[in-house]
């Protein structure tokens, strides 16, 4: 048997999880279907049965499973324990996962990693809490195929009523929350009843047994189809062996791109062609499609970070905003709460985030619904999230894997959300106009690094505010002087330079709400960053509204924002705050952050 | 895509984002088969170029041909190469082979102290120069934030539980019962100063795997793997005392798959030629949660 697989595997693997309530014995099932497909290495059942008798605890197939002595010292699943078994038709990854809802956060964890699902049900004891939660979280993790077991039919008499009753039950809970199970199978791990092989005592049941509805699953294909997007895992210059390459990196998470095809980073908007796609040891490549690790080379080079999404230009459907509505589950220990500022991980971005309001919370088991300004552990609820700068994703109904994100909750990954629609935020005027810009900027044969060697210098905008305006400007244009001394190419801006000039024509409409003149501050600053230069601007009283229009405006560019005064009169959270009495030391931090800074 | 394509694509994101998300990085290489498909990935991540320092524990009772294998190649491939070593044991003489101590706590000295402490930086790293073509002491000893490393979770019972990315205490603890979750292609990036995390690329691969690629890429492995003549060959390798070769007739890579394939080594544990795990029921299990790979 083993023979006639090995030739075909290769299409043939699947990830299986199996989750349910603590005690409706998963991982009896389990080692079952171990002991049924004669998959055990030689012994390890003889050697169970023996500690077992030595023991003096009955034998249960679950022990199989249970390989660590963490675990059979309590007797359940902590954590994922992952097994392996053949049919005739493919292999099988098992992922045990654990029914304790204090594991659900490893049950989380396990699931992801599955294209199918068994959720095991007892028969004696019914639907149970987690077998509703874990139903749930099977839906919210993207899983589409999924088989019930009921189990433990030995203990019920193998009635079909029984039967009957929890699977009307459980089809009532899944069409609320719109999941449709492939089927319903009545089993008994312990007995070994429709396993592997069709019980004779439940002459009533027609289907199929859990092998055969194994065997029935289809392999997860990889989504061609969708439009083409790729967050950008890096961008690598690796110079060893006069290697010139400068490769933009990441795995494509759906659809495919074409050498030649011209491209747009997001949110950015820059613009460039595929020159080329790169790889070690591999077939010259002229197109990429889902899944695959790539690099490209671009015909322009344009300065693009890790974290922006690579898209087709032909396609428009990417959205780039900084806030969004969303189907979150939380799992920290500490709540979520309204107002705390979280990190939000989207594909290879990492953004500060805040939850902005809670909408409705969800009791996962019990689907009941209520008002409130945290997300308690477990609970599931739809949301608003604001994000520090704007990113690009799709609605999680469109493309899921760029509609999907993680919440960071003191370093640890704490919640998972779908992102159900865009909202508009304040800086869709100015994004609007930036995307626009980027997308017919003229690009130079010369490179941002290159401009970074010539030069010896990172461009970067000092933005400096204080409500003194004599100690913002003196200390401006000593900050100029000492880094010209150092020989970098500098240049102070006051605001009064643009006011009377770029912005002669509004200057007198009052009360200019959207801010247009900072605006128009920042794309002066943004040509020349893009030029290279190290540019200082000072402004009165900036806000982090005013700060936000910068940053939309000047993309990727370095930003020092600085702070000169004891008190901060804005809500500005600047990245250094200077005192009256240490405007010395102040010259000193910001100078030794521009040398800190290399490429 | 087919399992390996599928399987190296993973691997190479997770390098990836191991490479973005940590500045003093490193990858564990034992010379075996795991970790040298694990470097080979990080060619193909990185386009030929492996952007971060090889670390070789060397309990120096290690099989010849490995530290002539480990050199060649790092020398070909212009890796940036170290090994670590416990100078102190083994001067001491604190050793299972010189019979003064069991197998567990040699392996515990030679191997665990070692690791932990090049980790650190607190223990001497050892730097291959590529113009001397020697070793040498190495000036950087700032501790290494995250550690790139070839488990596979069918290897044995505890490596099933691993993460993608398992966060390590200031002390080297494991966490078992309580680690962070991990899904939809996000791993646990941030973390406290003092921890280290673990990066684990190969987690889903098994035995066969490894040598069905080995095969599909041409990856160059240390000769011990294959039958020399004698009717006998490695099929995990570590030191020279504590591990015995299987009886096998395998002389090629192909021979190896064909070996697996029919099943006549699919029921016999992977590290049944190593000694250390028969020692201890909990024996690995323990090693492990004090850092032992």
């Amino acid at each position: 048997m083993i023979e006639q697989i090995s030739n075909q595997r290769d299409k043939n693997d699947m990830n299986i999880v199996i989750v349910g309530h603590v005690d409706h014995g998963k991982s009896t099932i389990i080692g079952r279907m171990l002991v049924d497909t004669d998959s055990l290495p030689e012994g390890k059942l003889e050697q169970v049965r023996e500690t077992c008798r030595r023991n003096s605890k009955p034998f249960e197939y679950a022990f199989l499973l249970d390989a660590l002595k963490d675990e059979q010292s309590q007797g359940i699943t902590i954590d994922n324990a992952r097994c392996f078994f053949k049919t005739n038709k493919r292999r099988y990854i098992i992922i045990d996962s654990p029914g304790h809802i204090e594991f659900l956060k490893n049950m989380i964890t396990g699931a992801s990693r599955a294209e199918a699902a068994l959720l095991v049900i007892d028969a004696n004891e019914g639907i149970q809490e987690n077998s509703l939660r874990h139903g749930y979280m099977l839906s919210m993790l993207g899983i589409k195929q999924v088989t019930v077991l009921i189990n433990k039919m030995d203990l019920v008499n193998y009635d079909r009523e029984v039967y009957k009753s929890i699977v009307n039950e459980y089809i009532k809970f899944l069409n609320k929350i719109d999941v449709m199970p492939k089927s319903f199978i009545p089993v008994s791990g312990m007995i070994g009843d429709n396993i592997a092989s069709k019980s004779n005592k439940m002459e009533w049941y027609e289907g199929n047994t859990v092998l055969e509805e194994l065997d029935d699953f289809k392999n997860e294909e990889m989504d061609d189809n969708k439009n083409f997007r790729m967050p950008v895992q890096g961008v690598y210059k690796f110079t060893r062996d006069g290697d010139k390459r400068r490769i933009v990196a990441g795995t494509v998470s759906t659809g495919n791109i074409n050498v030649g095809d011209e491209v747009t980073f997001l949110p950015s908007g820059k613009k460039s062609r595929i020159k080329s796609i790169e790889g070690f040891n591999i077939a010259k490549k002229y197109n990429a499609s889902a899944g695959q690790p790539v690099g490209f080379t671009l015909e322009e080079q344009i300065y693009i970070k890790r974290g922006e999404v690579m898209v087709s230009s032909k396609d428009d459907s990417s959205v780039v905003t900084s806030r969004f509505k969303a189907n979150l589950f939380w799992l920290g220990n500490k709540p979520m709460n309204v107002g705390k500022k979280y990190l939000l991980k989207i594909g290879t971005t990492k953004v500060g985030v805040t939850l902005e309001k809670v909408v409705r919370v969800i009791d996962a088991s019990s689907l009941k619904e209520q008002e409130s300004n945290t997300i308690r552990k477990h609970m599931v609820a739809e949301c608003i999230m604001r994000t520090d700068s704007a990113i690009a994703f799709d609605i999680a109904t469109e493309i899921l894997e760029t509609g999907r994100f993680v919440i960071i909750d003191d370093y640890i990954i704490s919640g998972g959300g779908l992102i159900l629609e865009e909202i508009e935020d304040t800086q869709m005027w100015v994004r609007d106009k930036v995307l626009k810009r980027n997308s017919r900027w003229e690009k130079s044969m010369i490179g941002y690094e290159e401009r970074i060697r010539q030069y010896n210098q990172v461009p970067t905008l000092i933005m400096i505010s204080g409500n003194n305006s004599e100690l913002r400007k003196s200390f401006a244009k000593e900050l100029e002087k000492r880094l010209f001394m150092d020989e970098k190419i500098v240049y102070y801006i006051g605001i009064s330079s643009v006011l009377y000039g770029i912005d002669a024509d509004i200057k007198d409409i009052s009360p200019s709400s959207d801010k247009e003149y900072m605006r128009r501050l920042a794309e002066v600053a943004n040509i020349l960053l893009d030029a290279g230069l190290i540019l200082i601007v000072t402004a009165k009283d900036i806000c982090n509204y005013d700060l936000n229009i910068i940053k939309t405006s000047i993309n990727n560019h370095n930003l020092i924002s600085v702070w000169i005064g004891d008190n901060i009169c804005t809500d500005l959270n600047p990245t250094i705050k200077i005192d009256e009495k240490s405007i010395e030391d102040g010259l000193t931090d910001i100078v030794s952050m521009i040398y800190e800074d290399k490429l | 895509m087919n399992r390996l394509e599928k399987l190296e694509a993973k691997s190479i994101y997770i390098l990836r984002e191991a490479y973005s998300e940590f500045k003093n990085l490193c990858m564990l290489w034992s010379i075996g088969k795991d970790s040298t498909v694990l470097l080979w990935l990080a060619r193909k991540a990185f386009f030929g170029h492996v952007p971060f320092p090889l670390v070789h524990i060397d309990t120096s009772y290690k099989i010849p041909e490995m530290i002539e294998h480990r050199n060649k190649v790092a020398i070909d491939w212009g890796l940036d190469m170290i090994y670590g070593q416990n100078v102190k044991a083994l001067e001491n003489k604190e050793t299972y082979p010189d019979g003064n101590i069991t197998r567990i706590q040699c392996c515990k000295k030679l191997k665990t102290e070692a690791l932990q402490k090049t980790l650190s930086g607190e223990g001497n790293r050892f730097r291959l120069n590529h113009e001397t073509k020697k070793y040498e002491i190495d000036d950087n000893n700032e501790p290494y934030e995250g550690v790139i490393l070839g488990i596979r979770s069918d290897e044995e019972g505890t490596r099933s539980k691993e993460r993608y990315f398992s966060p390590r205490d200031e002390n080297n603890n494991w966490d078992l019962g309580d680690q962070p979750p991990e899904f939809w292609d996000q791993f646990n990036t941030d973390f406290p100063l003092g921890t280290h995390v673990r990066i684990h690329p190969l987690l889903d691969w098994t035995e066969l795997d490894i040598w069905e690629y080995i095969k599909k890429e041409n990856i160059p492995v240390v000769s011990l793997y294959f039958d020399q003549g004698d009717g006998t060959r490695y099929r995990s390798l570590g030191c020279a005392p504590c591990t015995s070769p299987i009886k096998s007739n395998a002389k090629t890579v192909e021979a190896i798959i064909e070996e697996l394939k029919t099943g006549k080594l699919s029921k016999i544990a992977e590290r049944s030629g190593r000694e250390q795990d028969k020692e201890d029921g909990g024996g690995l299990e323990e090693l492990r949660k004090d850092g032992y790979m």
